[in-house]
């Protein structure tokens, strides 16, 4: 009897507990070794780019919110600092501190519902727990600050929606003392764990010179030891006030990708401790038209995103409405890796590798 | 029990025997479906404070009817069955499962005495019995024609076939002690000391290959559900997959109290009676594989092998020499 | 950080193809150079490979539906030089193609898979161009202005 091999299709996805969403991956499988990984799109593709071309700049924003819908805040930050560019609006100090801070709490809960769906993806639901814990604090915060936990549409085109009360900055500034105990508990939890340190470690390597190839940014490539950080090398807002760490990796294996993370939250925290010091008091809005109408002109204005560049092309033609509306998102370019990151590991590599990939789908899809 | 069963029919022995037998299997079958709802329970408790979460607290005082009304829910579900399965295979697989999970309980004796068969080769019953529990395993994945399932399917033969052989190993060390594969000669043998103390690496390989067996962080490979969503069970629905949950908690069980009876001396122990130590003995075992479930991550399918047979079988064969040449000298010095 | 491409490598560039237009534009007062649609290429492989320029990495690729055209443009960047720099170019609305910038820059696919599915620029020698983010088989490419919106079901 000859006994014949052969490669299987598997879809994984678009309801799958390990894919983040309504990923599609389709992998070609050889047992349980992947031979290829083919990520499919779309099944969450709103048209807001599309939807943006009939709303004006105001009414954009809770849009922005959807995209990366677990840094909202961030996001936020970036399409509201494009439009301020395209019009010449000059933000207040004391919204410029407060928008830093929110971006970084962002950045750290972000990060922190990263640290819980790589817990659960490798298995340990207790980690996931502990993450989403803290992540509940940062979100409290944001309720308090805007009165939404998601979708906040608190900075607003030429400042904030609304300046934070002393609950707001007392509950920030308990939480930031507790940080380093919390980072402890996970550096104790998850990564001290011998199992999860050697599920990571060299698997799904994308080194420095194919990182920047396929166009990975964030901390996808600071992993891979590209040394970029947009805050640093192109300071948007008022980020070249502060001092800051840019953690960066060696080798670009899922260890580096989950490490850059966890260090770029304790950089964060110590961001928004700086800006919490420093913040001026002040208005929090500038003068800006009910109906904003900036110039004809063309803006492409990015940020770094707790994923990666996060960029947005505006195009005016001098109406109340963006002629031409286009988000790069980070996510969705990080999602050419999938591929080299999963090819020749196993079924479980491929959801540790989507795990420190950390794609939002909501972005992916714009 | 026996002259009182006799009275009651009187008629011929066989008969008797036979009501006794009944009245032994369904001790047996009260006994692990009362575990059962208790332990789903307990694990549900025990999973919420690790996670800091309350945990079932609706259904009755603190929650504790919630595996009742979970297991009413569970009847009550339509049974689907998915077209493109193997029906019969497919139908026979949890059943089959349930089998070998239940006849491990014959040989386990709760107290002195209390054992519904010692049979002179205890040890060996368990071991080829429980080993059976890897076939239903590979009949659900296939027979259910799914992907996943296959693939879950195929990591239970890898991972039970690659566990089974560190267990038995560990286990004979404490055979070569007492030179009896009868539970009570094994339990008896630990009147003055628990062959924890004599055997500690035999104990560890035994948890960690019972882990294994009864497929629980971090070797829960096969139901892995980030990755494969729940293995064999996926097609699964209802009763059907209840038998699967009632049989890990049955298998949960058994491997606990083997534990106990092995190397943690069984019913033995001072002031109280035989079947409350054994049962802390057990309790104390259950705790500490949920431990294990709610701390560790997955390892991964290769990390598996290799930790299996590079790991622990060599350890558990050096405890097997050692253990030897132990008593050898201690042989004699005796003289 | 990237500053605005030194005004000498425009006056370089232009050298060498004189067919391109440049300045700054107006909103964030990026530089852009336009190039005429056959000679893209040619112009992005230059500012891809070539010493003075070493754009190394494609920040973004989108296109525009103008009136009269179709408008492709690229932001570009260069970690070597710390200069930055838009590419832009037309393309009659009728027949679309471009070549593909992807043995460029491989960052390029799904940028350029996108700009396909979404305003229907074919980019030729693409490894793989295929709709991205609409299903297989959709008809039209919804970010053209001429697009009009299938009517809202009925909802009751």
């Amino acid at each position: 009897m000859t006994t014949r091999t052969e490669v299987y299709t598997l879809n994984m996805g678009p309801q799958h507990p390990g894919t983040h969403g309504v990923l599609r991956v389709i992998l070609e499988l050889d047992g349980e070794t992947v031979v290829s990984a083919t990520p499919e799109l779309g099944y969450l593709h709103r048209g807001i780019e599309k939807l943006a071309e009939s709303r004006t700049y105001a009414q954009i924003i809770p849009y922005t919110d959807r995209l990366d819908y677990l840094a909202a805040m961030n996001t936020n930050l970036g399409y509201c600092q494009a439009v301020e560019k395209l019009a010449a609006i000059e933000v207040p100090e004391r919204a410029e501190y407060l928008r830093v801070i929110m971006a970084e709490l962002g950045r750290i809960a972000s990060h922190l519902i990263f640290l819980a769906s790589i817990a659960i993806d490798l298995g340990g639901t207790t980690g996931m727990m502990y993450a989403f814990r803290d992540r509940e604090r940062i979100l409290d915060l944001f309720d308090a600050a805007c009165g939404a936990r998601m979708t906040f549409n608190y900075i607003r085109i030429g400042g904030l929606m609304a300046d934070v009360d002393e609950a707001f900055l007392s509950g920030a500034r308990t939480f930031l003392a507790d940080f380093p105990a919390i980072m402890d508990e996970y550096h104790g939890l998850i990564s001290g764990n011998e199992i999860f340190y050697y599920r990571l470690k060299d698997s799904s390597v994308v080194g420095r010179e194919r990182a920047l190839a396929l166009g990975l940014t964030g901390p996808c490539l600071r992993a891979a030891g590209v040394d970029v950080d947009l805050r640093r090398d192109e300071p948007y807002g008022i980020y070249d006030r502060f001092s800051f760490k840019v953690p960066v990796g060696e080798k670009g294996d899922n260890w580096d990708r989950y490490i850059v993370r966890m260090e770029e939250m304790v950089e964060s925290a110590s961001i928004v401790a700086q800006a919490l010091e420093k913040l001026p008091d002040g208005p929090v809005m500038a003068k800006v038209p009910k109906i904003l109408k900036p110039p004809p002109g063309e803006v492409y204005h990015r940020v770094e995103n707790p994923r990666g560049e996060l960029g947005f092309y505006i195009v005016s033609d001098g109406s109340a409405k963006p002629y031409r509306f286009h988000v790069r998102r980070p996510s969705f370019q990080n999602l050419m890796a999938v591929d080299e990151l999963c090819r020749g590991g196993k079924i479980a590599d491929v959801v540790a590798a989507l795990a420190t990939l950390d794609p939002v789908m909501g972005e992916v899809d714009c | 029990m026996r002259p009182l069963v006799e009275e009651m029919i009187g008629g011929p022995a066989w008969l008797a025997d036979l009501a006794m037998i009944a009245v032994q299997i369904g001790a047996i079958f009260a006994v692990i479906m009362a575990s059962a709802i208790v332990l789903v329970y307990a694990e549900r408790k025990v999973s919420a404070f690790m996670q800091m979460r309350i945990g079932p607290n609706r259904v009755g005082p603190w929650g504790i009817l919630q595996t009742t009304a979970d297991m009413l829910k569970l009847l009550s579900k339509e049974d689907i069955v998915p077209r493109a399965a193997e029906r019969r295979v497919w139908a026979l697989a949890p059943v089959l499962l349930f089998v070998p999970a239940v006849a491990a309980y014959a040989v386990l004796p709760l107290d002195a005495g209390l054992v519904f068969a010692d049979l002179n080769i205890g040890i060996f019953y368990f071991v080829a019995i429980s080993s059976q529990a890897t076939l239903p395993f590979l009949m659900a994945g296939w027979a259910s024609n799914n992907k996943y399932a296959l693939l879950g399917g195929m990591r239970t033969v890898a991972q039970m076939i690659s566990y089974e052989i560190p267990l038995v190993f560990s286990l004979l060390g404490v055979v070569m002690l007492t030179g009896s594969m009868k539970m009570s000669d094994i339990v008896g043998a630990q009147r003055d000391f628990w062959f924890i103390l004599i055997q500690p690496a035999a104990f560890l390989v035994y948890v960690i290959a019972a882990t294994a067996e009864t497929n629980r962080t971090p070797f829960d490979l096969v139901e892995a559900e980030s990755e494969i969503i729940a293995g064999p069970f996926t097609e699964y629905s209802g009763m059907r997959w209840s038998l699967f949950f009632l049989a890990e908690y049955a298998n949960l069980v058994a491997v606990s109290a083997i534990a106990a009876t092995v190397f943690l001396g069984g019913w033995q122990g001072p002031w109280l009676p035989g079947w409350l130590w054994f049962t802390a003995k057990v309790v104390m075992m259950i705790y500490v594989f949920m431990w294990f479930r709610w701390t560790f991550p997955r390892i991964r399918v290769d990390q598996l092998m290799s930790f299996g047979w590079k790991g622990l079988l060599p350890l558990a064969l050096v405890n097997v020499v050692v253990t030897g040449i132990g008593i050898y000298i201690a042989q004699q010095w005796r003289g | 950080m990237a500053a605005n491409i030194e005004p000498v490598l425009l006056r370089y560039l232009a050298g060498l193809f004189p067919r391109i237009g440049f300045g700054d534009r107006p909103g964030d007062g990026l530089t852009v150079v336009t190039a005429p649609a056959d000679e893209v290429y040619a112009v992005l492989k230059t500012l891809r490979g070539d010493e003075p320029f070493l754009m190394d990495t494609l920040g973004d690729l989108t296109a525009v539906d103008y009136p009269d055209r179709l408008e492709v443009v690229y932001h570009l960047y260069s970690s070597a030089c710390g200069h930055k720099l838009a590419v832009r170019t037309g393309v009659t609305k009728g027949a679309a193609a471009l070549p593909s910038v992807t043995g460029l820059w491989p960052a390029a696919e799904f940028a350029e898979r996108e700009t396909y599915d979404l305003l229907g620029v074919t980019f030729t020698g693409h490894p793989n161009l295929t709709r991205i983010l609409l299903p297989e088989g959709f008809e039209g490419h919804p970010l053209r202005k001429d697009y009009s919106l299938p009517p809202r079901p009925a909802t009751r």
